[in-house]
C-alpha cells in the first residue's frame, strides 16, 4: 500500500524516539508504574501486528490468535513451574541437567525445584504453536469469509475450553508463580519494580524490531504477492503465487508471533489464566487492526498501543468487552479502512502529499 | 449404561439439541434471505429468556412470553436496520466483524441491565420436582413444552414458506435477489423481515426453555456457536437439515458427558464443526453444487 | 514445433458437457484464436489449460510435458500467463505493482529474505521494478505507474492486465476476450500490441468474439461450438466454412 510519508527507517527510528522519550516522561512524572502496564501492552502489540500481516495484507481473518498467545503463554508457564526433582537421578532428567534445559531454582521453603528452562520453553511454547497453527491452517485456510471466521474461533474456544477445563494446566486459575526469565545479561523478563525500566525497553525494542522486519516483509516481494491475494486470488495464483501455501505461512508466522508474546508476557507477568484464551481477546485483537486500518501496520501499532493501555489501567472499567464491541461496530460502519485512513482521506486531499515511490509505506 | 439413564441423557440431548436447532433455522433464515452469518443470533435467545423474566413479574406468562418475543423480533429489526443496511463496502470480512461487534454489545447490554445472575421463568406446567415417567425414565415436563414449542416452529415455518405469499417472496429474495427485486418483491422489507423472525423464534425457544437450562447474560455466545454448528452440519439454508443435526448434537453431546469430564464437552462440538468446515463445509445432507451456488 | 498440444479434453459440470473431447495444437510463434458463440465453452477450455479446472479426460501438454490437473501457479511456472475476462487486478496497488506481480514467476526472494531485506532481495526488486517499467513502457502506459490500479480507465486497466501477464516473460500467453469492452481505437491498438507480442516470440493463444481481430492478427483460427471443436483452419479457410457460417448466422 503506497501511502506519501516518511520512509521506513525514518519511522522505525522515530518510534525509538518516542519510546525514549515515554519513559522519561514517566520517570520524571514519578509515575514509573505506568511502565508494566505500556511493557504489557508492548507485547500485546506483538500479537496485533502478526495479526495486522495476516488480515491486512493476506486478507484472512482470524478470531482465534488469543488462543496461539495461549498456547505459548501456557507451556511456558506449565514448564517453568513444574518440578521433576524427584527424577533428577534418571539418565535422560540428568542429561538434560547437564544440558541446560532444566534448571533449578530455589523454592519458598529453602529447597531446589527444577524445572524447565525458559530458552526451552520458549521455543517448545513457539514451536507447539506454530506446529498446531500449521495443521489447522492447510485446511482452514481452504476456506473463505464466514466459514474461516468460524473455524478459527471454533480454535480458539477449544484452545479456551481445553485451558479452563484441564487440571493440570490449573483450570479456572491458571497458572501462577512463573519464574522471570532471564534473556539477556542483567535483564530478566518479570521480576520486580527495580527491572520495570529494563523489561519497558526490551519489549518495546521487540516491537520495533518487529516492525523493521514486518515493514520489509510487506515491501518486498513476498508482501506484494500478499497483498495480491487478498486482491484477487485467482490472478495471483496466475501469476505463480501459490496462495495456498503462502495463506499458511503467513498464518503461522502470527501465530508464532503471538506466542511468543505470550510466552514473554506470562514471565514479565509470572502467570497466565484462561481468560487469555477467551474469544474475547482474540475480538479485541481484530479491533484493534480493524481501528488501525486493516492494511497498515503502523495503524495497527498506533490502535493497539493506545487501546490496550487504556483498557490495562482501567479507562473503560467494567465495561470494557462493551467497548471493543462498540469499537467493531463503529468503525466497520463509519471507517472500514480504518480510522486513520477516515480523517486521512480528508486532511491528505488538502495537503497532497508526494506520491510515494511503489511498495513505499506501510 | 442402563435403560432409564440412556433414556435419561437422551431426553436431555432432544432438548438441548431441539434449541440448536432453532439457533441454526434462526441462522438459515437471516443467511437465506442476506448470505450474512448473523453471529449475533445467539442473544436473540439470551433476550427471549431475560425480558419474558422481567415482564413475567407483572403479567401472567403467556403475555410476557409474547412481549419477549415482541421486543425480541424489534431488536433483531433495528439491528439489521442500523448496523448491516449502512455498510457501506459490504465485504464479508465487515459483516462478520459488525455481526460480533452486534453480540458483543448486546451481551453487554443484557449484563448492564440484569447483571451477572442466571433466571428463570417458572415452569410452564408443574415445578422443578414433578416429573412424567416414560420407559422408567423421569421426564420433566416443561421438555414437552420445550419439543412441542419447536416443532410447532418449524411447522409454523414451514407453512410460512411453502403456503403464504410472503414466504414466497422471501424464499424468491433467497434464491435470487435482484431477479426478485425487479419482479416487485420488496427485497429490503424482507430482509428486515428476515432479522425479526430469526430473532422472535429465537426468544421463543430461550424463554421456553429457561426453566431447564436457566439463563444469563453470557448464554448467548456458546449457543450461537452451537447452532452454527448445527446450521453448517444440516447444510446452510436446509432447515430439514438443520432438525436432524440439532437433534443428533444434541444427543451426542449429552452422551459424550457421560464419557468425558464435563468441561470437554463444548470441545466435543467445536472439533466436530471444526472438522466439519474443513472436510464438507456445505453439510451432511446437502449436495456440494447446491453449496456453490450462494455467494459467500 | 508445437508448443501447447490439447488432447481430446473434456469436461462437464453436472448435467452440462462445457467442452466434448476437444483436441488442437499451437505452434510456437504463432497466434492462434479460438472462437465461437457464447456458452460455447471457450473460457471453460482457457481454465484447463491454465490450471483452474481439471479436465474429467483427456491430455494438455506444453513444450511435451503433460501439464493437465497442476495448479494454476505450477502452469505459470512452465511458462504460461494469461489475462482474464473480467479483469483481476489488484485494485487496492498501483499499476506498477501490479506489473511487478507478474514478475513473480521469474523471480525467488522468499519471505526471510524479504523479511530482512537481503542485498540480493534488494538486487531483485530493482529488476523486478525496471522489468514492469519496461512492459508498462512497451504497451504505452507507464505514466500511469502509481495511479492505484482500480482507479483507472477500463482501456487502461486492460493494458496494465496485459503488461502483467507479459511480465513473466511467458512463452506463451492466453489472452481471455482481450478486446471485451475496448472502443475501436483501442481494439485496433490491441491487435498492433499483439502482432508486437509475437514479433517478440511468445506465442498467443486467444478466445475472442471481436471477429475483425481475430481475422486480422491470427494465423489459425480453431472454431467451438457447443463445447466441440468444428473447424481448425487459418483465418480465411474458416470464414468460408459452411458449418462455421451456419453456426455464427443461423440457418437460413
Amino acid at each position: 500500500m503506497t501511502r506519501p510519508g516518511l520512509p521506513a527507517p525514518a519511522r522505525v527510528a522515530l518510534l525509538a524516539v518516542a519510546v525514549v522519550a515515554v519513559q522519561l516522561a514517566t520517570q520524571a512524572s514519578g509515575r514509573g508504574f505506568y511502565l508494566t502496564q505500556l511493557t504489557m501492552t508492548g507485547y500485546y502489540a506483538l500479537v496485533v501486528l502478526g495479526l495486522s500481516l495476516l488480515m491486512g495484507y493476506a486478507g484472512q481473518i482470524s478470531l482465534g490468535q488469543a488462543g496461539f498467545f495461549a498456547i505459548g503463554g501456557y507451556a511456558a508457564a506449565f514448564l517453568s513451574t513444574i518440578d521433576v526433582s524427584a527424577q533428577r537421578a534418571l539418565p535422560a532428567f540428568a542429561l538434560a541437567t547437564r544440558m541446560g534445559l532444566l534448571v533449578a531454582r530455589p523454592d519458598l521453603y529453602g529447597g531446589t525445584t527444577l524445572g524447565v528452562n525458559p530458552w526451552a520453553g520458549l521455543v517448545l511454547g513457539v514451536g507447539l504453536a506454530s506446529g498446531v497453527a500449521f495443521a489447522v491452517g492447510v485446511p482452514v485456510l481452504r476456506l473463505r469469509g464466514h466459514y474461516l471466521a468460524m473455524a478459527t474461533l471454533a480454535f480458539g474456544t477449544i484452545v479456551s475450553a481445553v485451558a479452563v477445563g484441564t487440571q493440570r494446566l490449573g483450570a479456572a486459575d491458571g497458572i501462577s508463580g512463573v519464574p522471570p526469565f532471564p534473556i539477556l545479561p542483567g535483564v530478566r523478563i518479570g521480576g520486580g519494580s527495580a527491572d520495570r525500566v529494563a523489561n519497558y525497553y526490551l519489549a518495546w525494542g521487540l516491537v520495533a524490531l518487529a516492525m523493521l522486519l514486518l515493514g520489509n516483509l510487506v515491501r518486498s516481494r513476498t508482501g506484494r504477492a500478499l497483498r495480491a491475494i487478498h486482491g484477487a486470488e485467482d490472478a495471483a495464483r496466475a501469476m505463480g503465487v501459490d496462495a495456498a501455501r503462502m495463506k499458511v505461512r503467513v498464518f503461522v508466522l502470527a501465530a508464532a508471533m503471538a506466542a511468543a508474546a505470550g510466552v514473554l508476557l506470562t514471565h514479565y507477568v509470572g502467570g497466565i489464566g484462561p481468560s487469555e484464551a477467551s474469544v474475547m481477546k482474540s475480538v479485541r485483537y481484530v479491533a484493534m487492526v480493524a481501528v488501525g486500518g486493516m492494511g497498515s501496520l503502523w495503524g495497527a501499532l498506533s490502535a493497539a498501543a493506545v487501546l490496550e493501555f487504556l483498557s490495562l489501567r482501567g479507562v473503560f472499567g467494567a465495561h470494557d468487552d462493551a467497548v471493543f464491541g462498540g469499537i467493531l461496530v463503529l468503525v466497520m460502519l463509519f471507517a472500514p479502512d480504518g480510522i486513520l485512513s477516515f480523517r486521512a482521506r480528508g486532511i491528505v486531499e488538502k495537503l497532497r502529499g508526494r506520491p510515494a515511490r511503489p511498495g513505499e509505506g506501510t | 449404561m442402563t435403560l432409564d439413564l440412556a433414556l435419561q441423557y437422551l431426553v436431555a440431548g432432544l432438548t438441548y439439541g431441539a434449541i440448536y436447532v432453532v439457533v441454526a433455522i434462526g441462522f438459515n433464515i437471516v443467511y437465506s434471505a442476506t448470505g450474512i452469518i448473523n453471529f449475533a443470533q445467539g442473544e436473540f435467545v439470551m433476550l427471549g429468556g431475560m425480558i419474558a423474566v422481567q415482564a413475567s413479574r407483572s403479567m401472567p406468562l403467556p403475555a410476557a412470553i409474547a412481549l419477549a418475543v415482541a421486543a425480541a423480533a424489534a431488536v433483531g429489526a433495528l439491528v439489521e436496520v442500523a448496523f448491516l443496511r449502512w455498510l457501506r463496502k459490504p465485504t464479508v470480512l465487515r459483516m462478520v466483524v459488525i455481526t460480533i461487534g452486534v453480540s458483543i454489545l448486546l451481551r453487554e447490554g443484557a449484563l448492564f441491565l440484569w447483571g451477572e445472575g442466571v433466571r428463570s421463568l417458572p415452569y410452564f406446567t408443574g415445578d422443578e420436582v414433578s416429573s412424567v415417567g416414560i420407559l422408567g425414565a423421569r421426564i420433566s415436563p416443561q421438555v414437552f413444552w420445550v419439543l412441542g414449542t419447536v416443532a410447532l416452529i418449524v411447522g409454523a415455518l414451514e407453512w410460512f414458506y411453502r403456503r403464504t405469499l410472503l414466504g414466497w417472496e422471501m424464499q424468491a429474495c433467497a434464491a435470487n435477489k435482484d431477479a426478485a427485486s425487479l419482479c416487485g418483491v420488496p427485497v429490503r422489507r424482507l430482509v428486515t423481515l428476515s432479522f425479526a423472525m430469526a430473532a422472535a423464534i429465537g426468544a421463543l425457544a430461550g424463554a421456553v426453555v429457561s426453566p431447564i437450562t436457566y439463563t444469563s447474560y453470557a448464554a448467548g455466545g456458546p449457543l450461537a456457536i452451537k447452532g452454527f454448528t448445527v446450521a453448517i452440519l444440516g447444510g446452510l439454508g436446509n432447515s430439514g437439515g438443520a432438525v436432524a443435526a440439532g437433534l443428533a448434537l444434541g444427543v451426542v453431546e449429552s452422551f459424550a458427558v457421560s464419557v468425558l469430564p464435563a468441561a470437554y464437552k463444548d470441545v466435543v462440538t467445536l472439533s466436530l464443526l471444526l472438522a466439519v468446515l474443513v472436510v464438507r463445509p456445505s453439510g451432511l445432507f446437502a449436495s456440494g453444487e447446491a453449496a456453490r451456488l450462494k455467494e459467500f | 514445433m508445437n508448443l501447447l498440444e490439447v488432447i481430446g479434453v473434456s469436461k462437464r459440470f453436472g448435467g452440462v458437457q462445457a467442452v466434448k473431447e476437444v483436441s488442437f495444437r499451437v505452434r510456437k510463434g504463432a497466434v492462434k484464436a479460438v472462437i465461437g458463440p457464447n456458452g460455447a465453452g471457450k473460457t471453460t477450455l482457457f481454465d484447463l489449460l491454465s490450471g483452474f479446472r481439471v479436465p474429467d479426460e483427456g491430455t494438455v501438454r506444453f513444450k511435451g510435458r503433460e501439464i493437465h490437473g497442476q495448479a494454476p501457479h505450477q502452469v505459470a511456472a512452465h511458462g504460461i500467463s494469461r489475462t482474464f475476462q473480467n479483469l483481476k487486478l489488484f485494485g487496492h496497488m498501483t499499476a506498477l505493482e501490479n506489473v511487478m506481480v507478474g514478475r513473480h514467476v521469474r523471480s525467488r526472494a522468499g519471505m526471510l529474505a524479504g523479511m530482512l531485506s537481503s542485498p540480493a532481495s534488494r538486487r531483485e526488486e530493482r529488476e523486478i521494478e525496471e522489468r514492469a517499467r519496461a512492459e508498462m513502457r512497451f504497451l504505452g502506459v507507464e505514466p500511469l505507474s502509481l495511479s492505484p490500479a482500480g482507479s483507472l480507465a477500463y482501456g487502461q486497466q486492460r493494458a496494465v492486465e496485459l503488461a502483467r501477464a507479459l511480465c513473466a516473460e511467458p512463452e506463451l500467453l492466453l489472452l481471455d476476450e482481450p478486446a471485451a469492452g475496448l472502443n475501436m481505437r483501442e481494439t485496433s491498438e490491441l491487435a498492433e500490441q499483439v502482432l508486437r507480442i509475437r514479433d517478440r516470440g511468445v506465442t498467443v493463444l486467444l478466445v475472442e468474439h471481436d471477429m475483425s481481430l481475430v481475422m486480422r492478427i491470427s494465423d489459425e483460427v480453431a472454431v467451438l461450438c457447443f463445447g466441440q471443436k468444428i473447424a481448425d483452419a487459418d483465418p480465411r479457410s474458416v470464414q468460408r466454412n459452411p458449418e462455421v457460417v451456419r453456426v455464427y448466422l443461423g440457418d437460413d
